[in-house]
């Protein structure tokens, strides 16, 4: 029992490492990406070709004044990053990022916790996220504040129904929640080694769950609660200092949240010839990263009424009729 | 259980680094308050009223058309994870109860329900 806890104790301590230092290298992946397609040159003066920019971004950030203004409702203020960053994070408590390995004569499988209900428990988690941004926005004094928080609720409650029946299409070919399990499903039977991938079973489920995917992490095209040039900094324009750092993190840490769980569910998470499980599962999420960054670069942000209306007269009638769709292939099918 | 347990080494953790990175930040970053300082901001102008103002009554209709399909969606993924065993008798079940829910959809689309005036 003790190992167990120590060795899952130091699993942890690695994968939130990991993390981390993936998010602060998103900023910089970013940053660099955008800056190319628009014909600049992005972050270049820290470090060789501007690599010590997060790490330059982290210290300025904790030498800055944390400036609470006078009227904030105390505690709730105080709560809201906690609650923005913990569930951002514990997304990757369920998703595999290795076949396992051994170490020290210890079988060590490849994911924190397999939990049986793992699919129930990430979008529990990605529901979780629009708490921090609520109490954020009402607990701070200032309107846009309050303004942001509202849009940003809004859109997510009316994505994330789709975001979850995009993919019950899998669930019904894979009769199974674990992600484990449904990685091992997406195990490559011939030398065409994508051909048991869920996106080939499931190619417009995977289109909904990226969409949706985009709107439920507030990105671009669907950042409308952040948009600037309206609301200044939404929910967050009342923080500064760490606090600020702890919503920003806990942005790019639900964006790897989601391409992560796109890539273990839709592209056969670990699974790939040659190279080791790792670092085809990098790969698979940062082509998830480059996709949201490419999508920022290219398309300008959505009408709020054009977001509602695109989240519920499309998308979730496409979702529904996937997830039946499915159903009736899988009867026929006689599977 | 120890799948349990190994979820709340997380969150235990998860929590820790924002304690440990707020701490540390105490520790090093100026406070130096001010009134003027401690203002909300309000593009520089002094704040007038509350900012707990009156909002689009839409977004109490998008709340409550969440929590109707939010409920369908708790549904179907039980039925979806043991689809493989139920077949044919589940699907049509299925469908009956997605019609209904549907029904309610295009109700509320044709009230304009959906609509942002």
């Amino acid at each position: 029992m003790l190992e167990m806890i120590l060795i899952t104790a130091v699993k942890v301590f690695m994968v939130l490492s990991a993390v981390l230092t993936a998010c602060a290298y998103s900023t910089y992946l970013e940053r660099k990406v955008v800056a190319h397609m628009q014909h600049r040159v992005g972050p270049l003066y820290a470090g060789p070709y501007g690599l010590l920019q997060p790490l330059a971004d982290a210290v300025k950030l904790a030498f800055k004044e944390d400036l609470v203004p006078d009227n904030v409702e105390r505690v709730t203020y105080a709560l809201a990053p906690v609650a923005s960053f913990v569930p951002a994070i514990l997304i990757f408590a369920v998703v595999p990022f290795s076949n396992g390995f051994t170490w020290f004569g210890y079988d060590i499988p490849g994911v924190i916790s397999d939990l049986n209900i793992g699919v129930l428990y990430i979008f529990a988690m990605t529901s979780l996220g629009v708490y921090g941004i609520v109490l954020a926005g009402w607990s701070s004094p200032s309107k846009y504040s309050m303004m942001g928080a509202i849009r940003s609720s809004a859109q997510m409650i009316s994505y994330e129904i789709s975001y979850g029946l995009s993919i019950i299409g899998i669930l019904i070919i894979g009769n199974t929640l674990s992600l484990t399990e449904i990685v091992a499903q997406q195990a490559a039977e011939s030398w065409v080694f994508f051909g048991n991938w869920y996106i080939v079973k499931q190619p417009l489920g995977f289109l909904l769950y990226i969409t949706c995917a985009i709107a439920e992490t507030n990105r671009a095209p669907f950042d409308l609660p952040e948009a600037e040039s309206e609301l200044v900094g939404g929910y967050h324009t009342e923080y500064s200092s760490m606090r600020f750092s702890m919503f920003f993190i806990a942005e790019y840490a639900y964006m790897l949240g989601v391409a992560a769980v796109g890539a273990t569910l839709f592209l056969g998470g670990w699974n790939g010839p040659f190279l080791p499980p790792v670092i085809w599962f990098l790969i698979k999420v940062f082509l998830f990263m480059f996709l949201y960054i490419w999508l920022r670069a290219t398309f300008p942000r959505f009408r709020y009424d054009q977001l509602m209306q695109f989240g519920w007269k499309v998308l979730f009638p496409l979702a529904i009729a996937n997830t039946m769709g499915t159903a009736v292939w899988v009867v026929l099918s006689g599977q | 259980m120890t799948e349990y347990l190994a979820v709340l080494i997380f969150i235990v953790a998860g929590i820790g680094i924002v304690l440990f990175t707020f701490f540390f930040s105490k520790l090093i970053r100026p406070h130096n308050p001010y009134a003027e300082k401690d203002l909300n901001y309000e593009c520089a102008e002094d704040p007038q009223g509350s900012s707990w103002v009156q909002f689009n009554n839409r977004f109490y209709i998008f709340g409550l058309i969440f929590v109707i399909f939010d409920v369908e969606a708790i549904f179907l993924f039980p039925w979806a994870v043991a689809f493989g065993q139920l077949g044919l008798y589940a699907l049509v079940e299925m469908v009956i109860f997605i019609l209904i829910l549907m029904f309610g959809l295009f109700y509320a689309w044709k009230k304009g329900a959906l609509k942002w005036v």
